[in-house]
């Protein structure tokens, strides 16, 4: 470990600047999603520990000795004192993540970012397009509109897996499909035998969906080409680019809008996004190397 | 106010019960802010700094908080600058800088208490500029060799003597009652007044900048970028001297069961500085890389914050290695592709 340039000379200090400083937290508990996808159950190491947060939003979860990394809140906004988080194991930290066990520590710094418009949207109809893990970020909106029914029109979640294994929140989606609150759909890009449900990409749901394009918010979550899309059938419908929202990715590191790593035209995607107004974004939406 | 040159040592050295004080010193060939030695006194002669005092309120490596893996959990330290400091005899140009640092690390909506800590232990002494030079463009963007933005004291050499204006409390605390200083006379601020006329009379012309936000959005395809970026190698060391330049990396050093998070300097110049961690890279080449760092500057922080974010210091033209001009670049921008 090197020291820097003015070390010795520097206070040390007990008191903990927000956001830049991690929040210790324990791995209460972990449940397998899919082959290599985890939720994991986190309770603070210091009382009180609330952390309030709006659907959408996003921590930094340091491994402590292996690395940081941005991950959507996935629990319930209305259950602050149980954070939960889904992670796909893809890169050395996030396989640090879900190698973790019960008792296991964690930095939390957050909440940070921009979250989905479910104030702007009571009184409307609701549409919510997950792509593969995308449906992390979107759970949260679900709990919320399940909160309070009545405040919402129809409401309506179309989910697209790559192919029936890599469907998550089994449980809880069956719930869904079964009850008369919303109106839920599942597809898989490749079925398997076994599979009798839908097969082909999410935008294919689309049809399915009733709702009134004039008065509809939709909420999309997913890979950059599968929300390209969506957006399409989404216009085809008539729903106009001010009533899509969608969840932009990029490099994050700060989740204050100060480290530039996230930039995209003039916005910070840590900051100001990662949730979107569609017309807002567009001009920067799929335009190559900004 | 007026002070003598030869009172300044005293002067200086009188802070130094208070403040750490930082001059701009050359030492072999090289040169930045340094702290002062008790008794050394002030004998810059040059213009301005090769590294701009931007790392003395935003460092290029500093800890921001240490950590010990216990078996009763993480016990965790924050570490906080809190040296109380003079900047003595910085140009108009590099307090500017700070200005847009400020907007960046002291927003209404966040507030980085690493920098503002050192900013409000901070006092700004300016010297202005009597000899400008052939890459100074600071009048190009709202500033000038005896602008006092970001200022707390702006002292201007009159021969044997300084003038010193005071510009805000912070100064002014820092003057009140020294014996070293004695009030101005109508002709010393004549004698300032003439200097100033002289130093902006050595100024290049005003660059033309009013069209370029709408250039820039137009041709953001353009391929004057192939022709612009051509020559630039992407060493970012126009980045790390530019005062105005905030993009940094949080990095950790780990060595068993404790470890520091380390906040370093980092540039847009660099090809991982936008990796994902898929291997997807928004901006794969060199050329989306430097049309980045021009958009920043000139198109998206004017968005965000009004003004471009540059000063005009003109490192980043004297120290490229391969001379690659930022005026030239904003000119073939505003005439376009067909120039």
């Amino acid at each position: 470990m090197s020291t820097h340039a003015g070390e010795k000379e520097i206070q040390t200090s007990t008191r903990l600047p927000a956001l830049m400083v991690p929040h210790r937290f324990y791995v209460q508990k972990v449940k397998r999603e899919t082959r290599d996808t985890y939720t994991l159950e986190l309770q603070p190491q210091n009382t009180p520990g609330e952390l309030r947060f709006a659907p959408g939003q996003f921590n930094m979860l340091y491994v402590f000795g292996v690395g940081e990394v941005p991950i959507s809140i996935s629990g319930d906004p209305a259950r602050p004192d149980l954070l939960l988080h889904t992670v796909r194991a893809v890169g050395a930290v996030t396989k640090a993540i879900c190698r973790l066990k019960p008792g296991g520590v964690l930095g939390v710094r957050g909440p940070f970012g921009a979250h989905w418009p479910v104030e702007e949207a009571a009184g409307a109809d609701v549409i919510i397009v997950a792509g593969g893990i995308g449906l992390a970020p979107l759970r949260p909106v679900v709990y919320h509109i399940l909160s309070g029914r009545e405040r919402y029109g129809r409401v309506a979640l179309l989910y697209g897996a790559r192919n029936p294994d890599e469907i998550m929140y089994r449980r809880e989606l069956s719930h869904w499909t079964e009850r008369p609150e919303i109106d839920t759909h599942i597809t898989v890009d490749k079925a398997e035998a076994g599979w009798e449900g839908n097969v082909g990409v999410v935008t294919t749901l689309i049809p399915k969906a009733e709702f009134d394009p004039q008065a509809t918010v939709a909420i999309v979550c997913g890979p950059e080409i599968m929300m390209r899309f969506t957006v399409i059938e989404l216009k085809k419908r008539g729903v106009s680019e001010e009533k899509i929202y969608i969840s932009m990715e990029r490099n994050m590191q700060c989740g204050t809008g100060s480290c530039g790593h996230c930039q995209i035209g003039p916005y910070f995607v840590c900051k100001d996004g990662p949730v979107f107004r569609f017309d807002l974004i567009q001009p920067f939406f799929g335009k190559r190397e900004i | 106010m007026i002070i003598r040159k030869a009172a300044v040592a005293k002067f200086l050295d009188g802070l130094l019960k208070e403040y750490a004080v930082y001059i701009p010193r050359r030492r072999e060939g090289y040169s930045e802010y340094t702290p002062l030695d008790p008794g050394s006194g002030y004998f810059w002669q040059g213009l301005n700094t090769q590294k701009p005092p931007k790392e003395l309120l935003f460092p290029h490596g500093e800890t921001l908080y240490s950590y010990r893996l216990r078996s009763d959990g993480v016990e965790l330290r924050t570490h906080f600058d809190e040296e109380k400091r003079v900047l003595f005899g910085i140009r108009p140009c590099d307090a500017k800088g700070f200005c847009y640092l400020d907007r960046v690390f002291t927003r209404q909506d966040y507030q980085d208490v690493y920098y503002q800590t050192r900013r409000n232990n901070t006092v700004l002494i300016g010297l202005a500029c009597l000899a400008p030079t052939t890459t100074c463009f600071c009048t190009s963007l709202g500033g000038g060799p005896f602008d006092t933005e970001g200022l707390d004291l702006l002292w201007v050499d009159l021969g044997e003597r300084y003038a010193v204006r005071v510009l805000a409390p912070k100064g002014e605390a820092l003057i009140k009652g020294r014996p070293e200083f004695v009030p101005a006379g109508e002709a010393d601020w004549q004698a300032v007044r003439e200097l100033e006329g002289g130093a902006l009379g050595k100024m290049a012309p005003v660059l033309d900048l009013s069209g370029l936000k709408k250039r820039l959005d137009e041709n953001y395809s353009d391929s004057v970028w192939d022709r612009v970026f051509e020559k630039c190698i992407g060493c970012a060391a126009c980045t790390y001297l530019c005062p105005t330049c905030h993009c940094f990396d949080l990095s950790y050093e780990v060595e068993g069961s404790q470890g520091l998070c380390v906040r370093t300097w980092d540039s847009c110049a660099f090809p991982l500085f936008t990796l994902h961690a898929s291997g997807h890279n928004p901006r794969p080449t060199g050329k989306e890389r430097f049309r980045q760092r021009v958009m920043h500057k000139f198109r998206y922080f004017v968005e965000n914050w009004g003004v471009m974010s540059c000063v005009g210091c003109g490192r980043c033209i004297i120290h490229c290695p391969v001379n690659l001009d930022i005026r030239d670049v904003l000119r073939q921008i505003i005439a376009g592709v067909s120039a």
